[in-house]
This record gives structure tokens, sequence and C-alpha cells, in this order.
């Protein structure tokens, strides 16, 4: 991280604070000198809008939390009492409750991203998998999330994913009735979910810190996939990407309050403005959208183990591609088969999902499974071979001849001469 | 630094020999105990969320009186918090039960994956045929199937012969809890333990007294 900065403290305090603890020129070293890629695309920015929704996400969660009770009898009513008594506490529950779809909104394309440019490539592979723990760590916060206003949805859907660990041969029925604390999913359950609920956001903090640690040490991809080789490749963060990621979280924040003023519940089901009962299954059962390519997947096998098994590794599987991909050429602008077979594997995703907002019948299910085959034989299939077949278009010498060469011939596209 | 490390490579007589010095012996000692320590820390932390026994003790058994449930009725009594369905069955579905074209349907239709106790392993899954008692929570992910006792050619879906439909993943049961293959859910819904008291009433939660004792964890899977 060190190393960039020409950071000399003026004042005598910061002189003195300096030689104790150096905090001044680590952020100026990580923040405002560091190098980045002149030719960073608005693809690159969502790296600062997830920041940006964990601290939004944390902030209204901390102050809902003031207002929750995390009991059967009072859980329900309490988030209406959030809703209707609360000095903006609908604003402050829309904003958390539509964050958790935007922050997911934001790490999928931030994902797509990382796959369409080659960002899992050597050297950035343990930056990739921390990439992946966070997105796992994310799903379970959003999952426990969604079960605390403990409507019918809530409970059902707590019921349902719990359920998945019971496909686990001999100790499956024990670490379910673990998890529930119970019988079935109760007080118990409810009472620890919002517990870690509270507690996982702030380890998601602590692996994020690893994860901006990590690609400070190896440096940010770039849309032509070569590393940055002298001074002209690259400019300083402050101000070249933190105007531009500004610039596009304020984009990414009308969207966002468009969601929160005007249509706070698209995402949400009607449902769970039921309270839960235990007692009755809503007839149809569908997660949150985000969940929703992982369910298809999970509904597409006709075996329970097998259905369990394969949407574990729908995700997991995200942490192998910078092994099960063995092109060296990073970014699919080169790889012209590359590219196609990712978007159809992106379109197929979203396939997925919608797929698994439908009822699991006839030809939604043949549907299901075709897309599931490719999701994998992508990952598994195409991925290997196509880096030992695929012919790739000429990589350019820098990426400063690349802006030079695409940009307007004066070279008027480049933000500065140099850093 | 030195020093130091030369004075421990001292620090037995068998050293040079690449065998165990003493000191090596308190190493290995003080981190067995640690690991034994840290092994027995986690004992209470993981097994506080295990149900703990007032939990336990309100699963106790429960008593229900089915003569008052009408033929081709069903109740719904709760049992250790799970739903339990109580089925009085009528002569035509008994005859559904038994049907060459239900039994090609069912994925297990003996019951020999054990979903049931011993006095329940027939082709009733039960111990009265007219009387069936079944745990309501579909073996795929745990949602209550629904009460669709008669035929019909719609409802809930087409060439439908009468059973337990559930609406999450689409999984179908006949009405002895037999589940249909080609569907989500891998096995049978389960049978809990229970006894007629006398002949109108049924504890659900005990085994009949001339049956050996059955515990409902024996089961495949809930």
């Amino acid at each position: 991280m060190s190393g960039y900065s020409t950071y000399k403290p003026q004042s005598p305090f910061m002189q003195w604070l300096e030689r104790r603890l150096p905090i001044a020129s680590l952020i100026h070293s990580s923040f405002i000198a560091y190098p980045t890629p002149r030719n960073l695309n608005y693809w690159w920015t969502f790296g600062g809008i997830l920041t940006f929704m964990l601290g939004v996400q944390i902030v209204t969660g901390v102050v809902l939390a003031m207002h929750y009770t995390p009991q059967v009898d009072f859980a329900f009513d309490s988030v209406e009492s959030i809703m209707r008594d609360v000095n903006y506490g609908w604003l402050l529950r829309y904003i958390h409750a539509n964050g958790a779809s935007f922050f997911f909104l934001a790490v999928y394309i931030h994902i797509a991203r990382g796959m369409y440019y080659g960002s899992y490539k050597e050297p950035r592979e343990v930056l990739w998998i921390l990439g992946v723990i966070l997105y796992l760590l994310m799903v379970v916060t959003g999952f426990m999330g969604y079960v605390l206003p403990w409507g019918q949805m809530s409970f059902w859907a707590a019921t349902v994913i719990t359920n998945l660990f019971s496909a686990l041969p001999g100790i499956g029925d024990p670490i379910v009735t673990w998890l529930w604390g119970g019988y079935a999913v109760g007080n118990p359950t409810l009472n620890r979910f919002y517990s870690l609920h509270y507690l996982l956001p702030f380890i998601i903090a602590g692996v994020v810190v690893l994860h901006i640690w990590a690609l400070h040490v190896v440096g940010q991809n770039n849309p032509t996939g070569v590393e940055p080789k002298t001074e002209k490749d690259t400019v300083a963060f402050t101000p070249y990407a933190t105007v531009k990621d500004a610039f596009f979280i304020g984009l990414f924040c009308i969207l966002f309050a468009y969601f929160i003023f005007y249509i706070p519940n698209y995402l949400q089901h009607s449902d769970n403005y039921i309270p839960a009962n235990p007692g009755q299954t809503p007839t149809h059962i569908v997660p949150e959208w985000y969940y929703l390519p992982f369910y298809a997947i999970l509904r597409a096998i006709p075996n329970k183990l097998a259905g369990v098994i394969a949407l574990g590794l729908a995700i997991i599987s995200l942490a192998f591609l910078p092994w099960l991909d063995t092109s060296r050429v990073r970014s699919a602008n080169y790889r012209p088969a590359y590219r196609v077979f990712l978007l159809v594997f992106f379109a197929a995703v979203i396939g997925l999902g919608y797929l698994g907002s439908q009822e699991p019948t006839g030809g939604y299910v043949i549907a299901a499974r075709i897309l599931t085959l490719y999701y994998f034989g992508f990952l598994y299939v195409i991925l290997p071979l196509l880096g030992l077949f695929e012919t790739t278009k000429p990589l350019p010498n820098s990426i400063s001849e690349s802006v030079l060469r695409e940009g307007s011939p004066a070279g008027a596209s480049a933000p500065a001469s140099g850093a | 630094m030195t020093d130091i490390t030369s004075t421990s490579a001292k620090g037995g007589p068998a050293s040079g020999h690449g065998e165990g010095t003493r000191r090596d012996f308190l190493y290995i000692a003080t981190a067995m105990v640690g690991a034994v320590g840290a092994a027995a820390t986690l004992v209470p932390l993981v097994d506080q969320m295990n149900p703990d026994a007032s939990t336990l003790a309100a699963g106790g058994p429960v008593d229900l009186d089915v003569s008052k449930i009408e033929e081709g009725g069903q109740v719904v009594v709760r049992w250790r918090q799970r739903p339990i369905f109580v089925f009085h069955r009528s002569k035509k579905t008994l005859d559904t039960m038994q049907s060459s074209q239900m039994i090609s349907l069912l994925s297990d239709p003996n019951s020999e994956v054990v979903q049931q106790p011993p006095y329940a392993t027939n082709w009733h899954r039960s111990i009265k045929p007219e009387y069936g008692v079944l745990v309501g929570i579909c073996t795929h992910l745990g949602c209550i199937p629904l009460f669709y006792p008669d035929a019909s050619a719609t409802t809930p879906v087409s060439n439908w012969l009468g059973g337990y439909f559930c609406p999450c993943h689409g999984s179908k049961y006949d009405p002895a809890g037999r589940v249909y293959s080609g569907v989500p859910a891998p096995y049978n819904l389960p049978v809990p333990p229970y006894r007629f008291v006398n002949d109108t009433t049924i504890r659900i939660g005990e085994n009949p007294a001339d049956s050996p004792a059955w515990d409902f964890s024996a089961i495949r899977q809930l």
C-alpha cells in the first residue's frame, strides 16, 4: 500500500502523530496517491457503491435495532410500529429493506464486471476469493434479516432454508434441530438470527478491509486486462477515481431513492405483511429476487440432496474461477468466443432468476434444467477448454496506447497527461 | 537472540540426537492442554443452540378424540410444534390407496424406508385403516402439504387421485402420505408414534403398550 505516497506531514501535530501512528500517510497512499489505471470505465465504480451500501445498511440497521423486538409475539408488531409510530421509521425501514436489494444489485454487477474483464486471474486470485466470501456472507446476512419481520414469508423462508441442511445424510436432522433450537422454527430461531444478523455486517466490514488490502497490493485490473507499465498508464486515485465514484454513487442513489419513495414495496412480497403462521404455508413461496437463480437450480433437480449440493456448488464454484479459466488473456474484449459464452451465461442466470419466480411445473422445470446445465457446463467444460482452443485478439502494448488509439486522435479522452 | 536459541537447543540431555527434549515435552503438553481447553470451551457455545429441557418437555403426548372427525374429514393437532394430520378416511379413499393405478405412481408404496413405526408399516400406514395419522411436513423442505382428499380432473393438478399436495415445490403424496415418484420430496410423510387409549381416543407421542419402545428419531427424515 505504501510506496506511492509523497505525503509529508506539515503541522507539528501531524508530524507527532505520524511517528506514533502513520494513519494519515496510510490514507494518503491508499486513497489519494494510489495509482489507478487511466482507462477504467463506470463498471469499476461498483466497488465504491458496495462500500457505500454497506455503510447505509449498517447505519439504518443499527437504528432499526433500537425499535425492533426479537420475540415471536412482538416482532411483527414492532416492525409495524416502526412503520407507523417511530419518527421516520417508515423511511429507515424502506431504506434498509430496499438497501438489501440494491446492495445485491451492485454486487451482481461487480461480480459480472470481474468475470467479463477477467479480474480473477493471476495475481488477483485471493482478492477474488475474498469477494466470493463477501458474497456468501451477504447471502447469509440477507436471509437472516428477511426472517426478522416475522411475516408469513419470513417464517416459511426460515423453514425452507434451514431444511436444506436436512438433506445431508445422518447429520442433517441434528443440524436442523440445532439451528432451530426447538422442534421447529420458533422463538429461539428468531432470537439467534437477530443476533447473527447484527454481527455479520461487521464481519463483512472486516473482510472488506482484507478485500481492499488485497486490491491495493495487486492493483486494479482494467478493461484491457493489460497491467499498467509506466506512469502514463495510471492516474491518481484522488481526484480521478474518487470523483468518478462519487458521481456514479449519485446516479445509483437516484434509482435507489426512486424505489424508496415511489415503489418501496415493489420488491417485497405482500404475504410478508401477514403475521407468521406456523400452521399454514403460503400458496406460493418465493425467495427475494436476488436468490431466485439459485432457487431455480435447487428446484430444477428432482433429487433433494443433489439439488442442495447443486445450490451450494453454484455459489462455491465462483471461487474456483481463477483455475477453471485456462486462458492467459484477461479481458473479454480480446476473447471473442469467451465473450459470447459469457454473455449467454449472464442471460442464463437472469433466465434462471425468472424461472425461480414461477410455479415449478412442466415447461418451467425443463427450461430450468437446461439453464442449470449451461450454468455448470460453462464453468466446468467451456471455461477450461476455451482457454486452450480460442484465438484471441492482439492485446495493446499498454493502457495508454489503447486509450490513445480508441479515443479521438488528439488524445482528448485522456483525463490527464500522466500523474 | 542467538544466545536464547542456543540455550533452548541445549535444554535437555538428549538434544542433538533428533530426540525430544524436556522442553519439547513441555511445548507439546502445553499445546495439548490448550487445545483440549479450547475444544471444551466450544461445547457450551455450540450446545446453547440446541433445544433446552423446557422446550423438550413441551413436546409431551397429545390426546385427540377421533370419533368427532367426520368421514372424509381431517383435523390438524400440534405435537412438538409440528402439525399432525389426523384423517378419517372413507371407504373410497381406502380403495384408492390400494388401487394399482395409485401404487404405480408411488416412489415407496410398501413403506420400506423407515418413515413410520413398525406398527404402521402396512398398506394403510396406520394402526386402523380408517384413521391416518401423519406428520404434516413435506419431506422436501418443510412446507405443510395441502389436503385434497377427493379425486379431481383439475385440482390441484390434472388427473388428481386424492391425497396431499405441497404448494411450495409441487410434491405429491397419496392419502396414506406415500410420496409420488418424480417429485422433489424424497420420502413418505412420517407417521408419529401414537396409540389408541380407548376405542375413540388416540394419544400422539406414545407407542402402543404391546409394541416395542420405538423412538421417533429413528425415522429416515422428518
